[in-house]
């Protein structure tokens, strides 16, 4: 058995803030192998992008903080690092992709200087090496005309063409995780289906291990081998695809499922009643028990534990017990 | 279109190699005429006293209240005729140039970009460096400029050094909270978020990303300044808190003028004439700087 790749332990992340501590992760934990693909998903606010961050070190200052848990970063603890230590983990070892690539761009750097930046932090390459690098991973991007692309302006690309720029910066230190924040959110659906099929070619040349954060199961249908589903900051659920697409056993996760629109019935679609908890002020027991329709006694006293109840599939619910 | 953008090394220099210093400057818009009273401002500042035709302190009291050529008695050889001491005003107006010149540079490097400095370390770092340094702001924006100026006059003697610092010591605040302002509506952005996941330090994030977003508003406040900068330091010469007689100054000499301009307006006129020259140009070159460097104005 092989040590994990990433391995995040007990991860809980809190938001200090006037209204209260705002538990926006809590107790999240999965471990992920070289190569491999997970899958976050869950609603809004359910704390995927903070656990992203998290792993980065990079929660927002001074409202938000670490509070306890581990990660492993093949077997290195990320939360025992200086800021300096840090910094060189950032870019070269995790990179990651934010949602909207219209932002993501500074608007006043051409995006040949942008793309060199990470390469000079993070590597000794200067001048015609630097610039043959860049090139490289336009290339690698599949930008039609690298060399007219490093002396263009963020604002003279299109969405597709900014989204593969800020790939292509991500990718330039050949990092061994990437972490993608719902990065085709801001894309129409043709260009997603690129963008999705060129990270996926990515992915398996380089071997990267990809944490995809997403809302849209068949996002995750197409690129994850494992899903973990969030809510109010727990997995509450993780399971292969395939598994968790045939047979998901928790009622959160069920409940998702119905409410993927399908074609073929006329039937109104199925909703989840109810709103997800505030995470300020979070029920005891299971934090799904106010919505879920199999809810029992005991779901209002007590968070229930993680059990396994197939090789690869686990979940947190009173219903298996 | 003839380009030269051979401003790069400048950035090599300062070790910031970003677009500030890589803009085309475009002849084609350029704005001639007040680059060329610039240009003469800063010559007459730099040689004036060798060009001038005469002494600009001493004069001949049998001249005084010649008026300029263009009128009866009027003469070449006093072109814009003499004050009430008899000394040449051209000439006064040529080596005038230099302390308003000194005063204005040394203001915007001390003032100007320290309270840009101040304002984006303020608005990018928050908590309690940012309550700090926003409420020293707000006492400074109370105090008054010529009391301050006067304090120091009072208590160091009346020099060009103390101009200069009671000027840059009011002015930097204004910098600071316009800037902090642009600053917080700039980290905020995705790229900001980008060059911290791709592993940059907060200096370079400062100075590289964040500087050149805010670089704009701090030239324009610049361009628009230097005209105050140079009425104000009028003023506080007025006040005789300023840089003392017999420097010639073109804000004394509007002031002393003043008692003049019934029997003889060219007195404070032609001072006067020159500054609002020096002003508007500088805020037209403002203008066509804030366009020259920014991206999305630049046709490509």
């Amino acid at each position: 058995m092989t040590v994990d790749f990433l391995e995040v332990k007990n991860l809980k992340t809190c938001f200090f803030t006037r209204w209260g501590t705002v538990k926006a992760v809590d107790g999240v934990s999965f471990s992920l192998k070289q190569g491999e693909t997970l899958g976050l998903v869950g609603e809004s606010g359910c704390g995927k992008s903070i656990t992203c961050l998290s792993i980065l070190r990079l929660v927002p200052q001074p409202a938000g903080q670490i509070v306890d848990g581990q990660i492993l970063l093949e077997g290195e603890d990320l939360r025992k690092k200086s800021e300096v230590e840090m910094r060189k983990v950032r870019g070269a070892k995790i990179s990651m992709i934010l949602q909207d690539p219209m932002s993501s761009l500074n608007p006043v750097f051409s995006i040949g200087d942008q793309l060199t930046e990470a390469i000079k932090i993070h590597r000794d390459l200067r001048g015609k090496n630097m610039w043959q690098r860049a090139r490289e991973v336009l290339k690698m991007v599949q930008i039609p005309s690298p060399e007219l692309c490093l002396k263009s302006w963020p604002h003279q690309l299109s969405g597709g063409m900014r989204q593969r720029v800020v790939g292509a910066i991500c990718l330039s230190c050949e990092p061994r995780l990437l972490i993608a924040d719902e990065p085709t959110t801001s894309l129409d659906a043709t260009i997603q289906v690129q963008y999705l099929r060129l990270l996926r070619e990515i992915q398996e040349k380089a071997k990267l291990t990809l944490i995809f954060v997403t809302h849209d199961f068949g996002i995750v249908a197409r690129m994850c081998k494992r899903v973990a589903v969030m809510y109010a900051g727990r997995i509450v659920e993780m399971a292969d695809v395939k598994k968790l697409f045939d047979h998901p056993a928790h009622p959160y996760t069920e409940a998702l499922m119905k409410a993927v629109p399908k074609m073929e019935t006329k039937e109104r679609l199925a909703t989840i009643a109810g709103q997800p908890p505030p995470l300020w002020d979070l029920p005891p027991g299971c934090i799904f028990a106010p919505r879920c329709p199999y809810v029992k006694d005991e779901c209002r006293e007590q968070y229930p534990p993680t059990v396994e109840i197939q090789n690869g599939h686990s979940l947190s619910c009173w219903k298996y017990f | 279109m003839s380009t030269f953008k051979n401003l790069g090394f400048l950035g090599k220099c300062l070790g910031v190699r970003s677009y500030v210093f890589q803009f085309r400057f475009r002849a084609k818009d350029f704005p001639i005429i007040p680059g060329l009273i610039i240009f003469l401002f800063i010559f007459m500042a730099c040689f004036g006293e060798f060009l001038a035709p005469y002494s600009a302190t001493e004069g001949n009291l049998q001249d005084k209240f010649l008026p300029p050529f263009f009128q009866a008695n009027g003469s070449m050889t006093h072109p814009l005729g003499t004050d009430m001491m008899g000394r040449d005003m051209l000439s006064r107006i040529m080596v005038g140039a230099r302390p308003s010149f000194i005063v204005v540079l040394t203001v915007i490097i001390l003032g100007g970009f320290g309270g840009t400095a101040l304002g984006i370390i303020s608005g990018y770092k928050g908590g309690t460096a940012d309550v700090v340094l926003m409420r020293v702001v707000d006492v400074t924006i109370a105090f008054p400029i010529i009391l301050a100026a006067m304090l120091l006059s009072v208590v160091f003697g009346p020099s060009i050094q103390n101009v200069i610092i009671s000027i840059s010591v009011i002015i930097w605040s204004r910098y600071a909270r316009v800037i902090r302002g642009e600053v917080l509506s700039v980290k905020e952005k995705d790229f900001v978020s980008q060059a911290r996941v791709a592993g940059c330090s907060g200096l370079r994030i400062m100075l590289r990303h964040i500087f050149p977003n805010v670089v704009n508003t701090m030239l324009v406040m610049l361009t628009l300044q230097v005209g105050s900068i140079i009425i104000l330091e009028a003023s506080l010469s007025f006040l005789g808190a300023g840089i003392p007689a017999p420097t010639p100054v073109w804000g004394s000499m509007i002031a002393k003028g003043r008692e003049y301009i019934t029997i003889a307006w060219w007195i404070p006129f032609f001072p006067g004439f020159a500054l609002a020259l020096v002003c508007l140009s500088f805020n037209i070159l403002g203008d066509w700087l804030r366009e020259a460097m920014d991206p999305k104005l630049r046709q490509i």
